[in-house]
């Protein structure tokens, strides 16, 4: 009995050891979900967007790093062409919240509302620019 | 025979744009075609932004007339596939129509489209391979199209270009179930799956 007792307790610390590990702090930066990020880009920037043509939007592979409306054979609006600005996760991140705040008189009217999923998108564009 | 229809494929613009039936406009964008301007303009806080958006929704109304034909040509679809496929199109030509007519009344210039060459190459047409395959990218570009449509529907600062934003979906959003399940694939198991 006392043993049985026992075995539950340290199943019980376990258990409690593993949701400790798997749910951050609060406060915790949370790390982002690269394969989530793939499967939003796909869902909502796809209808644009593709990775290595231009649709109506411009193409993503490589924009990391890239002056923002610089990438060849897509015609930018003048005001993203004009903006001195270089796309990082900052950038991207601040361009997906409201690209009209960031970049006045751009085209794009879609917008990505969630922190997490800004996120998670940004850490995709970040890997596939890489690839 | 993925839907039973009682028009023709082929409808002229003309009737297609009166039929009660087929697409439906409503608010400035009606009014604009009517030729109502005064109430076009009066609707619109920022025309200049709103034309911005049409003309990115344009951009995939294009795309989506081309895509289809590429389908038509070819050769992979049935006949009652193609049909079926004609008419998606043929809707598609209405929504490019009407959203070039609003965008000029608003004073604003729509972009061109691209050759059906250009759309073939971004949209690596050249893997199509069989009637699956064409609409699977189909379904794809329509649910694209989908939420786009969605996504931007806050933008607009017009309450009417927003509510015909919201018809263009619901007409994407037709083609896409319709597509899907011709394919055989699954209805969305969660409620609220498209826009998010």
């Amino acid at each position: 009995m006392a043993q049985a007792a026992g075995l539950a307790l340290r199943a019980t610390s376990l258990l409690t050891a593993v949701v400790a590990l798997s749910v951050p702090p609060v406060g915790a930066a949370r790390a982002a979900d690269t394969a989530r990020g793939g499967a939003l880009y796909e869902a909502r920037c796809g209808a644009c967007h593709s990775l290595d043509a231009h649709r109506v939007g411009p193409m993503h592979r490589g924009v990391f790093g890239r002056r923002a409306g610089s990438a060849p054979g897509y015609e930018y609006s003048p005001a993203l062409k004009g903006a001195d600005m270089v796309w990082d996760a900052a950038t991207l991140d601040a361009w997906l919240k409201n690209p009209e705040t960031l970049v006045p008189g751009q085209r794009m009217g879609y917008s990505v509302a969630d922190a997490i999923d800004r996120d998670d998108l940004v850490a995709f564009l970040r890997q596939a620019s890489t690839r | 025979m993925l839907i039973k229809t009682n028009q023709s494929p082929d409808v002229t613009r003309r009737s297609f744009l009166s039929t009660s039936g087929g697409i439906a406009l409503s608010g400035a964008a009606l009014a604009l075609l009517a030729g109502h301007t005064h109430i076009a303009a009066a609707a619109s806080a920022n025309p200049s932004s709103d034309v911005g958006i049409l003309n990115v929704a344009l951009g995939l109304e294009y795309e989506a007339i081309a895509a289809y034909q590429l389908g038509a040509e070819s050769g992979l679809l049935q006949k009652p596939v193609l049909d079926t496929a004609v008419l998606f199109q043929s809707h598609h030509k209405g929504h490019r129509d009407a959203l070039i007519a609003t965008i000029e009344k608003l004073g604003g210039k729509a972009v061109m489209a691209k050759s059906n060459a250009d759309y073939a190459a971004a949209l690596s047409a050249g893997g199509l391979k069989s009637q699956t395959d064409v609409l699977t990218l189909a379904a794809r570009l329509e649910l694209g199209a989908v939420n786009a449509y969605l996504g931007v529907i806050p933008a607009f600062g017009d309450k009417d270009l927003a509510k015909v934003a919201a018809r263009l979906a619901a007409d994407e959003t037709m083609h896409w179930s319709l597509l899907t399940s011709s394919l055989g694939k699954p209805v969305p198991v969660v409620a609220l799956s498209f826009g998010a």
